[in-house]
């Protein structure tokens, strides 16, 4: 499976493998008079949508999109707007007024939230890394369905998928392992997903034996083959599954609820539940009252700054991985 | 899952199949299908069998004729794509079965302070406990009925969202869109909690536009009657937009050629989704109707637990919850191990049951009958 072909289409342009021609959607025939508004994307078997149709598709695509975009405007508009601003619309800010950025000053400047942050980004990080060579190298492994004990042990992986032991016996487990207050209790016990391995496997199974194969007869050993040649060819799904372990990492927080009691370690989210969410003010933050002397920032403002820590990391990974989706999940997703 | 017959199935399985030798491209051994074989526990020896022929696949592999590879020469062979397993196998092992047997305190008097070595042996005692405790089988009620409710007001909207943005004729202006409306997927749900916290809360967004315009205020976060449809409306604005990109692909699979030659026989617009693209999507519908129903006593624990104090157990109590409560917080650790074997097992039962519903009505479900 190269990944090559369909360079220039949109995600939804169709997968290099599949044996149908694509639908050439910009070899219409050249409309005829009568018809000179036609997209040229749309198809000339299509006929023209009704403007009713056409209307209502434009309403509702509109809507959805504002619904997602709107909180996100308003929550991190108010996160640079000044105690005035706030005041004066009662709560979220709507319209732009004077902007600071006096609260990511107080909640960045030490505490708590600081803090938070860097556990974040440590649990994310080495997380991440973790489980992604992990998975690699278990997919690899499983990639040959005539090698020794591949049934087994792919067995061993699809259970997991099918029956989870539970909370209660995986909290002992944690627990008698004395990982009770240790970052790794947020990293070790859902480091492997066999899901992710699935997609993984299911990708590296479609590469051309043939490929591989003619770098065993040139002497690689399999370390080498997957470092030198499956994963270069392969780096639209690693990085999407990657992806998936990150994101899991970083908006965890129930782990961190049940496994960490001490709040110097807690991660991004826990703090965000439980200061923004809960309204619980915490020690050393400063934050819930007027700070009069640097600037007047209330409450809302910092707890919108927060919310806008959790989700920037997200926000600048997205972008590069987004196009990766449709390829890196319908791997996944589609052939199960 | 297997490949389905229809062209959704198309794009994986044609290198898959070339690997194993087969011009149908169908996808032969297959990531779950092996599931199931393993599973029913066959006769041994349809194990030889399997055996034996991968014996041969990998004589004829290596182009020689050879009558039997003995497993030294494969594990002579395999010893590296074994080691590179092990990591993974290790962690899962360790945290994912060791707990599995963990639940033997599901039987126990457990106690932490005597450990599961020591603590008495008390038969089934916990699990009639679990049965004949109200709150718990409260705490199931509820979770069927979020469950319930979910799958009539969330299951459809990615399937027509997916029909719509299909309908989206510019690719930038449809890439755009998927864009936007994948990403709160990839929010936390505190994160998302506390979005609509804020807007929809006593001191949110809503509320106070309301108070502006003269009306009476409300707080959707704090009413139980209109919990159902809150935690429904966080799921779907965090998921719904995802769950399209499932059925986009099962769509951008679909022969144009057939539009066209039904579009040149008078099928109308809708008659052409009705004949063409909903039978294109259905293989994708029916997966994930059995995934939902395998899973349908598993309600967004995380959802649910950071709701639970403002709304109260009332409405906001499920099997996952109430396990938490019984067993972290309470103490009564073998009485929540119980409860929460009882949902794995039927869980279980219920992703088996669905598969088997699926290959009744000729469907190919999660995993392909061997």
């Amino acid at each position: 499976m190269s990944i090559s072909t369909d360079a220039g289409q949109g995600p939804l342009g169709r997968l290099d493998a599949v044996p149908v021609p694509a639908p050439e959607r910009d070899a219409r025939p050249s409309g005829g008079p009568r018809r000179p508004r036609r997209s040229k994307h749309r198809n000339a078997w299509e006929g023209r949508p009704t403007p009713i149709g056409q209307g209502a598709k434009i309403v509702i695509l509109s809507v959805v999109v504002l619904a997602v975009l709107f909180p996100l405007y308003t929550v991190i508009l108010t996160s640079f707007s000044t105690t005035a601003d706030v005041n004066r619309s009662g709560g979220m800010v709507i319209i732009p007024g004077d902007l600071t950025i006096a609260a990511y000053q107080q909640i960045l400047s030490g505490g708590i939230v600081t803090r938070a942050a860097g556990v974040s980004v440590f649990v994310t990080t080495v997380g991440t890394i973790l489980s992604t060579i992990v998975s690699v190298m278990a997919a690899y492994g499983l990639s040959r369905p005539s090698s020794l004990g591949h049934r087994p042990i792919l067995f061993v992986f699809l259970v997991t998928m099918f029956f989870g032991a539970g909370m209660i016996p995986t909290y002992l487990l944690v627990s008698n392992l004395g990982l009770i207050d240790s970052l790794w209790a947020l990293i070790l016990p859902g480091a492997v997903s066999a899901f992710n391995v699935l997609i993984l496997r299911s990708f590296f199974m479609g590469i051309d034996p043939a490929i591989t194969e003619a770098a065993r007869i040139d002497g690689a050993g399999d370390f080498r083959i997957l470092g030198r040649i499956v994963l270069p060819m392969s780096t639209a799904v690693v990085a999407v599954v990657a992806l998936f372990y990150g994101v899991g990492y970083f908006n965890a927080f129930f782990n961190a609820m049940l496994y960490i009691n001490d709040n110097t370690l807690w991660p991004l989210q826990l703090v965000l539940r439980s200061y923004v969410l809960q309204g619980v003010t915490l020690p050393g933050s400063g934050a819930g009252q007027v700070d009069v002397t640097t600037g007047a920032v209330t409450g809302l403002p910092v707890k919108m700054a927060i919310m806008v820590l959790a989700v920037v990391p997200i926000l600048a990974v997205y972008p590069f991985v987004q196009r990766h989706f449709t390829k890196g999940v319908i791997f996944g997703a589609v052939k199960g | 899952m297997t490949a389905p017959s229809t062209p959704p199935a198309g794009p994986t399985a044609a290198p898959a199949g070339r690997r194993e030798g087969r011009a149908d491209g169908v996808l032969e051994i297959d990531l779950a299908a092996d599931a199931p074989r393993e599973r029913d526990g066959e006769a041994p020896s349809g194990r030889r069998r399997g055996l034996a022929r991968r014996d041969r696949e990998v004589a004829t592999h290596n182009g020689v004729v050879m009558n039997t590879i003995t497993w030294r020469d494969r594990l002579r062979r395999d010893k590296t794509l074994l080691v590179m397993t092990l990591p993974a196998v290790g962690l899962l092992v360790l945290f994912a079965y060791v707990p599995m047997l963990g639940n033997v305190i599901a039987w126990q008097d457990y106690s932490p302070y005597i450990g599961i070595a020591d603590s008495p042996f008390v038969g089934w005692d916990n699990f009639v406990r679990v049965f004949s405790n109200p709150q718990f089988l409260h705490a199931v009620g509820n979770t069927l009925l979020i469950t319930g409710f979910q799958l009539v007001f969330f299951f459809p909207i990615p399937i027509m969202l997916a029909l719509l943005l299909n309908s989206v004729v510019t690719p930038a202006l449809r890439t755009s869109i998927q864009s936007i409306i994948y990403l709160p997927h990839f929010f936390s749900w505190v994160l998302v909690v506390t979005i609509f916290q804020q807007i929809f809360g006593g001191a949110g967004l809503v509320n106070r536009l309301l108070a502006q315009a003269g009306y009476t205020g409300f707080d959707l976060m704090t009413n139980p009657d209109t919990f159902l449809v809150l935690v429904t409306s966080q799921a779907v604005w965090k998921d719904a937009g995802w769950g399209i990109i499932i059925f986009l692909a099962a769509l951008a699979t679909v022969d144009p050629a057939h539009y066209e030659a039904s579009a040149m026989d008078g099928a109308g617009r809708w008659r052409r989704m009705w004949h063409i693209t909903l039978p294109a999507i259905r293989p994708t519908i029916i997966l994930l109707l059995i995934l939902r129903l395998g899973d349908a006593l598993t309600v967004g624990f995380e959802q649910l637990i950071l709701q639970r104090g403002a709304v109260g157990p009332g409405v906001a109590e499920v099997i996952d919850t109430y396990v938490y409560y019984q067993g972290v917080i309470n103490g009564d650790w073998a009485f929540a191990a119980a409860a929460g074997l009882v949902k794995g097992v039927v869980s279980l039962l219920l992703v088996l049951g669905a598969n088997k519903l699926a290959h009744v009505f000729g469907e190919d479900g999660v995993y392909r009958k061997s």
